[in-house]
């Protein structure tokens, strides 16, 4: 409750003086009991706005028609067949353990306008809910994980007309890319059926992440066909005054100014910031910072190797390795426990879930030797092998030293300061 | 009851019965569409007492804010969970293909 109380007021709506919940009825297996409880005609929270920024930083407002709680219903997963669809499978397999779990949907009102934009649109939209609800720690809001879900729907209608065109309702978008290119597709289809003079329906339709399409799924229900009713086992939400605004002074600040002050605070440029918001990242970034680790260096890690394996595995930074574990990673690097190479091998290990930073440095015998006892015996040791590397830096020619220190540095496996290898090869070979 | 023509239409019943997946013979939709318009016009006659001042209550008492605690309890273990079930795979319910699409 408190947190639809606070995820309404987040999103600029009023809160209901008096909310109550209602009974879904339809069959079907993903809710075993029958019904969804839902809210219908009293939602929790209505009329709303949110403000949403394009790539190049073009402000959009989306209205927002009402934000409604209701249970998420179990997941089902089609086995056999070719793609894994309904179609073809041979059996299905039910997961309860969502079913139940209260749930936040926000619905928007017909956005108009955004013409060409309204991919991008929906997408820097969805970004914007996702960054909401992380902001208020009300979830995670991992797409790929259905936590964050979008049901995204289109019309369209000849410029000047008033009425809309019918509507799809595209589902099983499961990243904030997926939602701009399956409005682009579904724009697509449906104005290629209008040129030709065809009618759209009104329908679900699924999209098809492997194939960049969507297909058509079942005719929209008739809303009385649910057969809503209040909810007899659950009473009616009434939230106080006190509760309100005691949410509304806990609140966040907005994703919106939340930007603006960071990238103040940081002293980032327009584009090296951006490079931050395209990727997702800002919330790792804060939270990195927050920990202790400085602008540059967290910007470092996570647009650099983060990113880079995040890429190469085809799933969001943020899933890699906990903001937390950043910070102390960076914070091993600058102390000069490690380079930044073998930085990287810890942030493999964290990635491979092998632990905390500190926990795979101290596992895989990681940390930059820094015992002067153990380096000095590996540089007299290389000095000895190298007599006419020595006779040379002894005659003033410093660039030989790299030779030496190249050879302790390889003896060391690498674990050793290349800064700290070159004084004590410098001092050694003097002595 | 009511024998005259019946306020709830075979086609009704037969759309209601869809929706609740019973089937039901020609006779048992005749002869619920009896029963069902009957209901109808009893449930009516409240109009007749209720005036339109008289709000709507979705429950006999004006009770509102009853929350159970939010507290973690023992839940169901995945092995319980399944144990009843005729089918299971993967720690889920295993059942036939599911051929009709979500709601």
């Amino acid at each position: 409750m408190r947190y639809s109380i606070s995820l309404g007021l987040a999103l600029g709506c009023s809160i209901a003086e008096s909310s109550r919940f209602a009974r879904k009825n339809y069959f079907y297996p993903d809710l075993a009991k029958n019904y969804q409880i839902s809210q219908y005609d009293e939602p929790i929270a209505f009329e709303g706005e949110v403000e949403v920024e394009l790539d190049d930083g073009t402000l959009v407002r989306i209205p927002i028609e009402r934000a409604h709680m209701e249970e998420d219903a179990g997941k089902l997963t089609h086995v056999g067949g070719a793609t894994g669809r309904i179609q073809g499978a041979e059996y299905s397999l039910v997961d309860y353990n969502r079913a139940g779990v209260p749930l936040v949907e926000i619905v928007t009102k017909p956005i108009f306008g955004a013409e060409h934009r309204a991919p991008e649109l929906a997408r820097a939209y969805v970004g914007t809910i996702r960054d909401i609800v992380r902001s208020l720690g009300v979830s995670d809001a991992r797409m790929e994980r259905g936590n964050l879900r979008c049901d995204a729907n289109v019309s369209l209608r000849p410029r000047g007309q008033e009425k809309l065109g019918t509507r799809t309702e595209t589902k099983n978008v499961n990243s904030l890319r997926s939602v701009e290119r399956a409005v682009r597709y579904e724009i697509q289809r449906q104005a290629a059926i209008l040129a030709g003079g065809g009618t759209i329906i009104q329908e679900t339709r699924h999209w098809h992440e492997d194939t960049g399409t969507t297909s058509a799924g079942r005719p929209k229900s008739d809303a009385d066909d649910y057969r809503y009713f209040p909810e007899p086992d659950l009473l009616p939400v009434v939230p106080s005054k006190e509760l309100i605004a005691e949410l509304r002074a806990a609140l966040p600040e907005s994703p919106a100014v939340f930007r603006r002050r960071l990238q103040t605070e940081y002293g980032f440029t327009d584009g090296e910031f951006r490079d931050i918001l395209n990727a997702n990242l800002l919330v790792e970034m804060e939270q990195t910072v927050a920990a202790g680790a400085a602008p540059a260096q967290a910007r470092k890690w996570w647009l650099g190797e983060i990113l880079r394996i995040a890429n190469a595995r085809g799933v969001e930074a943020g899933t890699l390795i906990s903001p937390f574990h950043v910070s102390e990673l960076i914070a091993l690097v600058e102390s000069g426990r490690l380079t930044d190479r073998l930085g990287r091998q810890v942030l493999e290990g964290v990635v491979a879930g092998e632990g905390s930073p500190d926990e795979v440095v101290k596992a895989r015998g990681l940390a930059v030797v820094s015992d002067d006892a153990a380096l000095l015996a590996a540089i007299d040791e290389a000095l000895a092998s190298q007599p006419d590397v020595l006779a040379k830096i002894r005659d003033g020619k410093v660039q030989a030293a790299g030779a030496v220190i190249g050879a302790v540095m390889k003896a060391m496996r690498g674990q050793a300061d290349a800064a700290r290898v070159r004084e004590l090869v410098l001092e050694r070979a003097q002595g | 009851m009511p024998d005259e023509s019946p306020s709830i239409t075979a086609d009704q019943v037969q759309h209601l019965a869809n929706l609740a997946r019973i089937a039901l013979t020609p006779a048992e939709i005749e002869h619920l569409a009896v029963e069902l318009g009957s209901i109808v016009e009893s449930v009516r006659k409240v109009t007749e007492v209720a005036t339109p001042d008289v709000p709507a209550t979705s429950h006999p008492i004006p009770l509102t804010n009853i929350f159970r605690a939010d507290v973690v309890g023992d839940t169901l273990t995945n092995e319980q969970a399944l144990s009843g079930a005729p089918e299971a795979f993967d720690g889920r319910f295993r059942v036939s293909a599911i051929l009709g699409e979500e709601q």
